[in-house]
Order: C-alpha cells, then sequence, then structure tokens
C-alpha cells in the first residue's frame, strides 16, 4: 500500500511535469502568431522601434488600411482563390480517374503504370529542365499553366489508389448487376465509399495552391497574375532591403512592419476558418498515406 | 477455339476484346499518363541540357554536346563545393536536432489524459504546417530584425547589444533549422502517435500489476513499442537527406549569408533561373538528383529489409 502511494506521488509529478512543458511548447507555437498579429494593430512607429511585444502598442488599423488601398493586394488575393480552387478542381480530374484505372486488377500493364508514377517520386529532373519545358510549352505567364503544371504528384495518385484497392469488390457487384459501366461504378460507388480519402487530397491540394510561391514567382512576369504570397514576398524583400541598408519609414501611423504584419495576418485568416474543418480528417487521412512519404 | 487462342492471331484477338470489353479504363487513365509524361518525363529528356552548350536559339535538342565541360567547371567551382557542403551541413543538424522533436512531443501527448486539454494542444502545434514559408520567412524577419524585432528586444532587456542576425552568417543555420522545428515538429509527432495508438494495451495493464510507475512504461513499453516507425521515419529522413527547404532559404538568405546559407537547390536557382546559365545550373541540378535518388534507393532498399514491406 505505502508502495502504491509512492507511485501515485510519482506520476502525480511526472504528469505535471509533462503538462507544464506541452504548454510551454504549445504557447510556442502560439506566439510567433500573437507577435505578428499585434505588430500589425501596432502605430508604425512603434512596430518599427521593436517595442511591441505581445498586444498592440498605440492600436491602431491603419496598416490594414493601407493595405485594403494597395489594389495589387486584392488582385493577389483574387488570384490566390484562382489558383486554389481552380487548381484543385484540375488536379482532381486527372488524379480521381487515373487512381482508379491504377486500382484496376483488369489492366494490363498495370505494374508498368505503377512504375511510371512511383519513378517520379525517386527521380526529378529539376528545375532548370522543367522551367525550360514550360516555356518551350509556352505556359508562362498564364493562370492555365501555373493551374496544370502542379495539377499531379505521384504520392496524392498512390494515396488514392491505395485506398480504391482496400474497397472490397462486393460493394460494386450490385451495380454492376444493374449494368453500370466504369465511369458510373467510379462515379456512384467508388467516389462516395472514398471520402476521407478525397478530402484528405483535397486538402494536401488547396494547401500547396494557397501557399505556393516558388514556381509562381518564376512563372509569371505580369503582376496581376500573381498569387498573394509572391506579393507578400515582395513586400517581405523589402523589408529586408531595409534592414540591410538602415532606412526606415517612420513618419506614417503604419510602417513596412505593421504592413508586412497585415497582410500576412490576411493571409493567415482563411487557413484559420478553414482550419476546424479539414483538422478532423488529418489522422485519419494521414495514416491513409502511413509511412509513404 | 482454344487450339486458336494459343496463337499470336488469337492473343490479337484476345486483346481487341479486352480493349472492346474494357476501353472505358484506360479513358480513365489517359489524362494522367499525358500528365505525367509532358509535365514530367519530358523534362528528364530536357536534362540533356546539362551536357550541352544551351542556347535559347538553337532549343534542347540542337544545341551542341560538349560532354562534360559543366561538370568540370562545377567541381571546380568554390560556389558549388560550397552548397554541396552546406546541403550536408543543414540537413545534418535538422536531422539530429529535428528528428527527435516530433518523437517526444508523441510521447508527451499520450501521456496526457484530459482530452479536452490534449485536443486543443494539438490543434495549436499542428498549425504552422499549413502555413506558408513566405510567412515563416516574414515572421522570422520581423522577428529577428536589429531595429524592429522581438528578439533584439529581449537581448536589449538582459543588457546585450543588437546582433543583425540577419546579416550574420553564423547565426543563419540556427535560424533556419528552429524556424522548420517550429514549423513541422508538431504535425510529424502524427505519425508516431498513431503508432503509439497501435500498441497493445495489455502491456499497459500487466506492467500497472506490477507496479511500474509512468515514467517507467513510457521508457520500457511505449518508446520499444514505436522503435520500428522511429528507425523508418530516419531511413526515409537519411533518403532525402539532400531534400533541404530552400524556399525558406531563399526568402530568408542575402549575399552576406550566402557562406552558410547557399545550398545546391537555391545554387541552381541563382545560376539558372536568375543567372540564365541553363546548362551549367541543369547539370547541378542533374548531380543533385541522381545522388538523391542512389539516396532515396537505398534507403527503400534498407527498410524493406528492416521491415519486410516497402515503403512504397
Amino acid at each position: 500500500m505505502a508502495n502504491m502511494n509512492l507511485y501515485s506521488r510519482n506520476d502525480k509529478l511526472f504528469v505535471y511535469v509533462n503538462m507544464a512543458l506541452i504548454v510551454i511548447f504549445t504557447l510556442s507555437t502560439l506566439y510567433p502568431f500573437i507577435y505578428i498579429a499585434a505588430v500589425s494593430f501596432s502605430d508604425g512607429s512603434a512596430a518599427s522601434a521593436g517595442v511591441v511585444v505581445y498586444r498592440p502598442i498605440e492600436t491602431t488599423i491603419a496598416a490594414y488600411r493601407y493595405v485594403m488601398e494597395e489594389p495589387l493586394f486584392w488582385t493577389s488575393y483574387r488570384n490566390t482563390f484562382i489558383y486554389t480552387f481552380g487548381g484543385t478542381f484540375v488536379s482532381l480530374l486527372i488524379i480521381v480517374p487515373g487512381a482508379y484505372a491504377l486500382s484496376r486488377p483488369q489492366l494490363i500493364g498495370r505494374r508498368f503504370f505503377n512504375l511510371f508514377v512511383a519513378f517520379t517520386m525517386w527521380f526529378n529532373a529539376g528545375l532548370i529542365p522543367f522551367f525550360l519545358n514550360m516555356r518551350d510549352l509556352g505556359l508562362m505567364d498564364s493562370y492555365f499553366g501555373l493551374i496544370i503544371a502542379f495539377a499531379c504528384n505521384a504520392f496524392n495518385i498512390i494515396l488514392l489508389r491505395n485506398f480504391f484497392e482496400a474497397i472490397p469488390q462486393s460493394f460494386e457487384e450490385a451495380a454492376r448487376m444493374d449494368g453500370a459501366n466504369e465511369f458510373q461504378v467510379l462515379w456512384k460507388v467508388y467516389i462516395p465509399l472514398s471520402k476521407p480519402a478525397l478530402a484528405t487530397i483535397i486538402l494536401f491540394c488547396m494547401v500547396a495552391r494557397w501557399n505556393g510561391f516558388f514556381w509562381a514567382m518564376i512563372l509569371l512576369k505580369d503582376e496581376d497574375k500573381i498569387p498573394l504570397q509572391v506579393y507578400l514576398r515582395q513586400v517581405i524583400a523589402t523589408l529586408k532591403d531595409d534592414e540591410e541598408f538602415g532606412l526606415q519609414v517612420m513618419n506614417f501611423s503604419y510602417s513596412v512592419e505593421s504592413v508586412t504584419a497585415a497582410i500576412m495576418v490576411c493571409s493567415i485568416i482563411p487557413v484559420l476558418i478553414f482550419y476546424p474543418f479539414i483538422q478532423k480528417y488529418f489522422n485519419k487521412g494521414i495514416m491513409l498515406g502511413g509511412v509513404k512519404e | 477455339m482454344a487450339e486458336h487462342n494459343s496463337t499470336s492471331e488469337g492473343r490479337l484477338i484476345r486483346l481487341y476484346d479486352h480493349f472492346k470489353r474494357e476501353w472505358q479504363i484506360y479513358v480513365l487513365l489517359l489524362p494522367m499518363i499525358i500528365w505525367f509524361l509532358v509535365f514530367l518525363y519530358k523534362p528528364m529528356y530536357g536534362l540533356q541540357v546539362a551536357f550541352k552548350d544551351y542556347s535559347i536559339f538553337s532549343g534542347v535538342a540542337n544545341s551542341p554536346w560538349i560532354g562534360l565541360e559543366h561538370f568540370n567547371t562545377l567541381f571546380g567551382s568554390d560556389q558549388f563545393m560550397r552548397a554541396i557542403r552546406n546541403t550536408v551541413i543543414i540537413s545534418i543538424y535538422s536531422l539530429c536536432v529535428g528528428f527527435p522533436m516530433p518523437i517526444i512531443l508523441a510521447l508527451m501527448f499520450n501521456e496526457i489524459t484530459h482530452h479536452a486539454f490534449k485536443r486543443t494542444a494539438q490543434t495549436i502545434v499542428y498549425l504552422p504546417h499549413f502555413i506558408s514559408t513566405v510567412i515563416i520567412g516574414g515572421i522570422v524577419i520581423t522577428a529577428f530584425s536589429p531595429t524592429a524585432g522581438i528578439v533584439n528586444l529581449f537581448l536589449g532587456w538582459l543588457g546585450f547589444e543588437p546582433i543583425y542576425f540577419l546579416i550574420k552568417p553564423e547565426w543563419f543555420r540556427p535560424i533556419f533549422i528552429g524556424s522548420g522545428i517550429w514549423q513541422e515538429a508538431g504535425f510529424s509527432s502524427i505519425v508516431f502517435l498513431a503508432a503509439i495508438a497501435g500498441v497493445n494495451p495489455s502491456l499497459y495493464e500487466s506492467a500497472v500489476v506490477d507496479g511500474a510507475s509512468r515514467w517507467q512504461m513510457m521508457w520500457k513499453i511505449t518508446l520499444p513499442s514505436i522503435l520500428p516507425t522511429i528507425i523508418i521515419m530516419l531511413i526515409i529522413r537519411i533518403g532525402n537527406l539532400l531534400e533541404v527547404g530552400f524556399e525558406l532559404i531563399i526568402v530568408l538568405y542575402q549575399p552576406a549569408t550566402y557562406e552558410t546559407a547557399d545550398v545546391i537547390n537555391t545554387f541552381i536557382y541563382r545560376q539558372g533561373l536568375q543567372g540564365a546559365q541553363y546548362d551549367l545550373a541543369a547539370a547541378a541540378g542533374l548531380f543533385n538528383a541522381v545522388v538523391a535518388f542512389v539516396l532515396v534507393m537505398t534507403a527503400n532498399t534498407i527498410s524493406r529489409r528492416y521491415s519486410r514491406t516497402s515503403l512504397w
């Protein structure tokens, strides 16, 4: 009995220390967001002078007002929505039928096609040949080019194919009896049964599109087509130059720092709104991919 | 009829029947195959510019061959050797510091019995995974700024002079690796949490009967049980050794920090995409891809032997 008390006292200490560490880690994950939000609502001079810690100093929405009046902000924001939803839609149009075909046992050359897809995970031609290819195809500086060029990847196809393969044949038998063709079996049997896998793929596609900046920066020269992240990077580049050359804009109620922070907040907000909906699919969906990447 | 089937003519007839019956599958397959050919396999054909004196006017196919000249240039260039060195160093550092973090986090989360607390904490630590590289870079630049940043504010309170973190080569790697951990440690713990969820509960029950403390159970039961997952994840990480998050480096680095920050992909970006030396940069990319391919294949073979299941 004495023993048991001893253990449980130890356990209590263990539990509290553990909780405290988790709280510390969680707060340090959260803190940069709070910091950026505080900077974005601070007066320009306070934001530039580095006195903001966790709450706005001389609270103002001047930075947001400045951002809202910037036409490029709205254009790029709209473009991000186009790339996110258009891109995800096109991705599904290619990935879903492709993964279904790969999962069919009667497909001739199935092993070959699977290898054909998987090989691209192991070997990639790299940035330059991809870029030259895009130029040769005439897909620079176009919405369609950016959307189609990143519509597909081996990982998502394999994830969905594995899910399709795990669906028992018996589910489609009734549909087959009614004379359904392959398109109908895919549409009426497999897609409704694959909601968790599809939700995961939609999540991956949308997050990649929303956050993608590198190829958008390389392929798009026309400012009217750039997504929000490329615009944000341009603003951040001025912030970085400022630092290097010691320049500062201090005479306004907004500054480079507070404006950058405001754009970052505007870019994070849709993710935060969407986040609770996608979160329930994490555990389920991520494990579908398993240890596959 | 059976006799007829074994002839080549019979095989053709069967093939014809097959396509007549199953053509729909091939229609479904086709867009994906075309996409892979156009956007992933055609660039592989374009890799030949690594062995050519590429000019925009002649195009990929018609530029003259020059053999291994670009590779000679690369391996004689201090910049490229520095990029290889930086890639490996950054990768190994982030492996050593970053790899244990999600495991520790998963073990810690597993010990929390309060459900709402656990869920809230998990929701928060997964979040940075969904934030874009540019924003991570923006946060880092703001926070580490010598005049506007919170980090120098704290240093000032402690009586230190402000440090120009982002133009100091010695600070680049810690900042880069630290932001990587901040972004991914939480989300990467999911894999290990899933492995922990698969541990046989009867192991814990008999340990409780034997009077084991929770600390002991964590060390003696949970950790050994998830060891196979840990090893597989480690092998994957080593297989992807050359994959450094170069997009974040592009946002963060500047000429003053190239010395420690410039990796293979940022080198390719600068030489090729900014400097239009496509052939030389493609050669650097080919070297990168071949080494990566060997690493990944080796990792896959080892893990197949270890776990008897392939990673793919």
